[in-house]
């Protein structure tokens, strides 16, 4: 999907710059030697983008400009219309927005809209990294029973977080899409601020 | 007096091997090797790093004679530390209000992360250009 969209606006001066949020580069793999990417395609392994840009769940999308200011900042949005019957989103409204920033410059927001827009970190949720950190790195030293108890206290300290709380899951034996995951949603999806705001098909919207 | 160990701290994508005093949850190192392994010092202005300083609230409290406490080396950095004192292993974190503080500049963090093939590529590399970043996974 986003190697079409760069094959297609390429030339208008975008790129799309993938980053999966994946515990190994090989899980990531299948998915990127399918889509043959030509843009950047990255592995954020230690969650160095999740945790400068604040990401709590995936997909979540930025708009980044020329001059590398956010204008839109982290959404869920999806490429295509896999997931659909899930989470009830379509594509193609932020698909059309993203060609109408490309070509004609619609749809940035004003600083103080993104500014409002942004979910913030919280000395929380920082705890929870610092856990989820310690946690990996045990986990990668032989200790997957400590490493269980800091996944674990970094879930109860950033329980809106699925970058922790889902993305543990298959480093700690657990299946992503299994009873758990079922489990966790029932808690309710994590929100971006940005849910708020519609993506009205193509055009700036009214904020 | 509790026998020096060692101790791993995380910071970032560091492990840094240190010798530490264990003494029930209480981590504390010398500060030499503090200074060596984070590049923190205690000076008279306070807990330094080059020529930036923190004012630190009570002294004795962070270092005493048995060394640097880490938990309040941690706290006077506003940055957030989990312990595991069983495993010998400790991972520091960023600080909440530096993170939001950079947000709020609307700038977009930089960052470098290898592609499949472990080439690094940065953020940077792409202004002039719109990019969209999308952070995904197999989960």
């Amino acid at each position: 999907m986003w190697q079409a969209l760069y094959e297609e606006l390429g030339s208008h001066g975008f790129v799309p710059i993938t980053v999966a949020l994946d515990k190994d580069p090989e899980d990531a793999r299948p998915y990127i030697e399918r889509a043959h990417p030509t843009h950047p395609s990255l592995i954020d392994t230690e969650h160095v983008v999740a945790e400068l840009y604040h990401l709590v769940n995936v997909p979540t999308m930025i708009w980044i400009d020329e001059q590398g200011r956010i204008v839109r900042p982290h959404d869920s949005q999806f490429g295509t219309d896999t997931f659909t019957a899930f989470h009830g989103k379509q594509s193609a409204p932020y698909l059309a927005a993203l060609r109408a920033w490309v070509r004609e410059g619609k749809g940035v927001l004003d600083p103080a809209t993104v500014r409002s827009h942004q979910l913030l970190p919280t000395p929380e949720t920082q705890l929870a990294r610092a856990h989820r950190a310690l946690a990996w790195w045990l986990h990668r030293h032989g200790r997957p029973e400590a490493a269980e108890r800091h996944f674990v206290r970094a879930g109860e300290l950033a329980p809106k977080d699925w970058t922790i709380r889902r993305g543990s899951m298959p480093i700690r034996g657990i299946n992503p899409m299994g009873p758990e995951f079922f489990e966790l949603a029932k808690e309710g999806v994590p929100l971006y601020p940005m849910e708020t705001l519609p993506v009205e098909g193509g055009t700036s919207r009214k904020v | 007096m509790a026998i020096a160990e060692t101790f791993t701290l995380i910071d970032g994508d560091r492990a840094l091997p240190l010798r530490a005093s264990l003494d029930g949850d209480t981590v504390r190192v010398e500060p030499d090797v503090l200074r060596d392994c984070t590049g923190w010092e205690l000076k008279p202005e306070g807990l330094c790093q080059g020529d930036s300083c923190v004012p630190v609230r009570d002294r004795a409290l962070l270092a005493g004679a048995r060394g640097v406490d880490l938990a309040v080396f941690a706290r006077a950095l506003d940055r957030p530390l989990a312990i595991d004192v069983a495993e010998r292993a400790a991972a520091l974190g960023r600080s909440a209000a530096s993170l939001c503080a950079r947000l709020a500049t609307l700038e977009a963090p930089d960052f470098s992360l290898p592609d499949l093939h472990g080439r690094m590529r940065s953020l940077s590399e792409h202004r002039g250009k719109k990019a969209l970043l999308i952070a995904y996974a197999s989960w």
